[in-house]
């Protein structure tokens, strides 16, 4: 009796901790409600499974306690029910999976017209790219980077010239436009993420990876490092502003293009990754020497 | 009809080792059952010391501000070596190298492991390849603090704390460990395919052997991955390769690799990681079908489906690794292939979930520790079963993976259950290896404690991950979306932590007093039907089973038998003197 009272206690209290606590989803600002509607429709499937079972144990439990008088049911199987229960099953499988490949399809399907702003991942900051006029970011790679080029953009490239640099950990973006994002790292692994506009991708050195999103909300939002990136980790943080697109033109209007940034031979941005080095690189230095 | 008596045995049995000093009969001894117990005594103990490295980065979590025991770097160094210790010091060494030497042969009614030697060479490696981890706390730099996945590049490069000395000594401790498991792999593999005695088919075995029959199976072929990409690691680390490594800098300075991969490393680590994590859940699966059927003194329900549902889920196992990596940045589409494969081998998992209860369903109930045991193994399971129904399906894993979500989820699937198993085991089989019984009072304090303890350590965290706090965050500092109760609500699992971590005493005082002054059991105290209860002496002397091997008859499962003397038939009991059922047994044939 009093296991199958705890059993069932176990199972209210899950259910209602569910129902009642206030820690859950902070609230979406893009267009990726698909997950959170999987994510709902997995919760009733997979709530109703944990209850029956654990009722059911529960049931068990009270009703077929020992008693030296009687003997359990001699049944070594019953292909009917089991037969019942592996459709079941899968029907529910199905019903968790379909709206999940949609929603999938969807976030690797990047729009026609999306606009393409680059994340730049070092340890342990952010600082990002924009196209400029011609809407083209130009070459890249980790050889070219240097004081006066903390991107490495490749200075022949005709394309880049007017690549809009954001050596800051704070980007803006604006309202309902769909964007592309391209992540580039230049050491280790690392993973942007926004837990409100709810997508996320590793970024890898080496190679460009990329999500797309709209934002549906205007605010500032905070993004975090979400890739285990080395003693910082936790301190790598960025800020996304999602505003009107007016106020968007006119903030991006005010940052260096590529080829300012160059005739300036780097002041501005040595100052900013220097002041990057330097918040970032205090936690646990003692312990990054290396030894062989 | 008459039963058809077993054949002949085939081969002639072989003398056995027989140890004639103090050193080859308790150290270096060839006996499984002592190997067995050399391997258990090893990973717990290297156990206790992941469970303590969990309570301090719990302080660090629930506390950031009143607790400066550690810092940055040592949280990662903690988190690191605690995954590692648990997910293969620990369970992996426990279930196979402790309950599958202890538990094989005497199952299968062998009198050892078919390859004795080896199998004692196996416990050895394994013991240096835990003395190499224990020594890289003490090199300079510490343990590697890379996460227990050791991601490269940052593994190997200096942001990263422990990437001199640690991660050369993690690296080779694994390739050790490796070592070692496949000399004891083998032998389990070999003894179950070779050794069985007469009339023991592989469908009269109990669920036991055959959860850790195939997960020793899985485990050959999925730490082969795990190799190759450690010593391809040690190569990028030592000899500057460049496997994993592509042009990169390093905390600004432009460094000499080129030209690898960081993502095939991540191929290379989940094709033996997710495997690893059936290679910890079929033998719990096993054991507890087990403990389920004897204390509920019920057959097994759907015995056939609940060996095919174990063949299957191994099977699956090696086609869906990637769903770790679906936010890794390899090709996308990868997504629907493995977010499909996931959510199948949910289906076979499902089953045995139902088959555990519907053995309890018209059973016979003894809430006995181990069945008490096992009831929170069905709750922990489901619950963290069902969690990774979200995390298998691609778009959900996108908000949530590496979330705090995760960690609630692996924890409670593969920590919490895993480990009400091995606990509810040592309950049941303590009579067996000792001759004494463990306190029942105690027992009763340890289970409600750790079972309530740790569904409430793990339940409120997945909240945490859906607010989108991170996992790996030495503090989680200032956000504009994580409300400050989600700190109240941190410290309040940091608390349950540490009653949950205190109480093991109350289980380590119980068992070491029990060794020395528990009730003496009486033959078989559980009424067992499965062969390691029937052997001459309890504890089984060495060679298991006296002068002859024991013929059996019938499955392991036969408990309540219509007819039967008692409530349960052993294996070997000779139809003739089961009763009515002997009979009626022998036309099943």
């Amino acid at each position: 009796m009093f296991v199958a009272v705890m059993l069932v206690l176990v199972t209210v209290g899950t259910v209602l901790f569910h129902l009642l606590s206030p820690w859950y989803f902070t609230p979406i600002a893009s267009n990726w409600s698909a997950m959170d509607t999987t994510i709902d429709i997995t919760f009733w499937v997979t709530g109703a499974v944990f209850v029956a079972v654990i009722f059911f144990t529960a049931y068990c439990a009270y009703k077929y306690k020992y008693d030296a008088n009687r003997r359990s049911e001699y049944e070594p199987e019953n292909k009917k029910l089991e037969a019942w229960l592996i459709t079941l099953t899968t029907l529910g499988v199905i019903v968790m999976l379909a709206p999940g490949l949609f929603a999938w399809n969807e976030f690797v399907t990047v729009p026609k017209g999306a606009a393409k702003v680059e994340v730049f991942a070092k340890q342990w900051g952010w600082a990002y790219r924009f196209p400029g006029a011609d809407g083209v970011l130009g070459k890249s790679g980790v050889k070219l980077i240097s004081d006066n080029n903390p991107f490495g953009i490749d200075p022949k490239d005709p394309k880049g010239q007017d690549d809009i640099l954001i050596n800051d950990s704070e980007m803006h973006l604006p309202l309902n436009k769909p964007v592309h994002l391209l992540f580039r790292s230049v050491d280790v692994l690392h993973n942007f993420f926004v837990p409100q506009f709810r997508a996320k991708m590793d970024i890898i050195p080496g190679t460009v990876t990329y999500y797309w999103f709209t934002p549906t909300r205007t605010g500032s939002f905070d993004a975090l490092c979400f890739e285990l990136c080395g003693t910082g980790h936790y301190n790598m943080r960025g800020k996304v502003v999602v505003e009107e697109e007016d106020a968007f033109k006119a903030w991006l209007a005010k940052q260096p293009t590529f080829a300012k940034s160059m005739a300036k031979a780097g002041t501005a941005a040595e100052k900013g990754f220097a002041k990057l080095d330097s918040e970032l690189a205090k936690p646990g230095n003692k312990n990054s020497k290396r030894v062989f | 009809m008459a039963y058809v008596a077993p054949a002949p045995a085939e081969v002639e049995e072989v003398e056995l080792y027989h140890a004639h000093s103090f050193i080859t009969k308790y150290v270096f001894s060839q006996d499984a059952k002592v190997i067995a117990i050399q391997y258990s005594s090893v990973a717990i103990a290297i156990g206790v010391v992941g469970l303590v490295l969990s309570s301090l980065m719990r302080l660090q979590l629930g506390f950031p501000e009143s607790f400066s025991l550690i810092d940055p770097a040592q949280y990662y160094q903690f988190i690191t070596m605690h995954g590692m210790i648990m997910v293969v010091y620990l369970l992996t060494a426990l279930f196979l190298g402790g309950f599958g030497n202890y538990l094989i042969p005497l199952m299968v009614g062998a009198r050892d492991m078919v390859f004795p030697y080896v199998n004692m060479m196996s416990f050895w490696i394994y013991l240096f390849a835990v003395l190499l981890l224990v020594a890289s706390f003490f090199v300079p730099g510490g343990p590697t603090g890379a996460g227990w996945t050791l991601y490269p590049p940052q593994a190997i490069l200096p942001g990263t704390p422990g990437s001199g000395g640690g991660i050369i000594l993690m690296l080779v401790s694994l390739v050790f460990f490796i070592i070692g498991f496949t000399m004891g792999g083998l032998n389990y593999v070999v003894t179950v395919l070779q050794a069985r005695t007469r009339g023991m088919t592989l469908m009269r075995m109990p669920l036991t052997i055959w959860g850790i029959f195939i997960a020793t199976v899985l485990a050959l072929l999925a730490f082969p991955a795990l190799f190759v990409g450690g010593v391809m690691l040690l190569l990028d680390k030592v000899l500057q390769t460049s496997f994993f490594m592509p042009v990169i800098l390093s905390l600004g300075e432009q460094l000499e690799y080129g030209g690898g991969s960081p993502i095939l490393f991540q191929h290379l680590f989940w094709f033996f990681g997710h495997p690893e994590v059936y290679i910890v859940a079929l033998p719990a699966f096993g054991v507890v079908s087990d403990l389920i059927s004897v204390h509920s003194r019920r057959n097994i329900f759907g015995y056939r489906m609940m060996v095919w549902a174990l063949v299957a889920i191994g099977g699956i196992s090696f086609i869906v690794w990637a769903h770790h990596m679906y936010v890794s940045g390899m090709n996308p589409w990868f997504g629907f292939f493995f977010a499909t494969t996931t959510l199948i081998i949910a289906i076979p998992t499902a089953l045995k979930v139902y088959n555990w209860v519907l053995t309890l369903w018209k059973g016979n109930i003894r809430f006995t520790i181990p069945m008490l045991f096992a009831l929170g193994f069905i709750v922990t399971f489901t619950n963290g079963g069902i969690t990774g129904l979200f995390l298998g399906n691609v778009a959900i894993d996108v908000p949530l993976s590496d979330t705090m979500f995760v960690v609630a989820h692996f924890h409670m699937v593969m920590g919490v259950a895993p480990l009400m198993v091995i606990f509810g085991a040592i309950y049941h089989w303590f009579p067996l290896m000792s001759g004494r019984m463990m306190d029942e009072t105690l027992g009763k304090i340890h289970f409600w404690v750790t079972f309530l303890g740790a569904y409430l350590i793990f339940l409120p965290m997945h909240y945490l991950g859906f607010l989108g706090v991170p996992r790996r965050y030495f503090e989680m500092g200032e956000t504009n979306f994580i409300p400050a109760s989600a700190q109240s609500l941190s410290a309040f699992i940091t608390v349950v932590t540490v009653i949950v971590g205190v109480a093991q005493i109350v289980f380590f005082y119980n068992l070491f007093k029990s060794m020395k002054s528990g009730e003496i059991a009486e033959k078989n105290p559980w009424k067992a039907a499965s062969l390691e209860w029937q052997t001459p002496d309890q504890p089984p002397g060495h060679g298991n089973f006296g002068a002859e091997l024991p013929v059996v008859y019938r499955w392991a499962y036969a408990y309540g038998v219509p007819g039967a003397k008692e409530d349960f038939v052993p294996q070997n009991l000779h139809p003739d003197e089961v009763g009515e059922a002997g009979a009626h047994e022998a036309s099943e044939e």
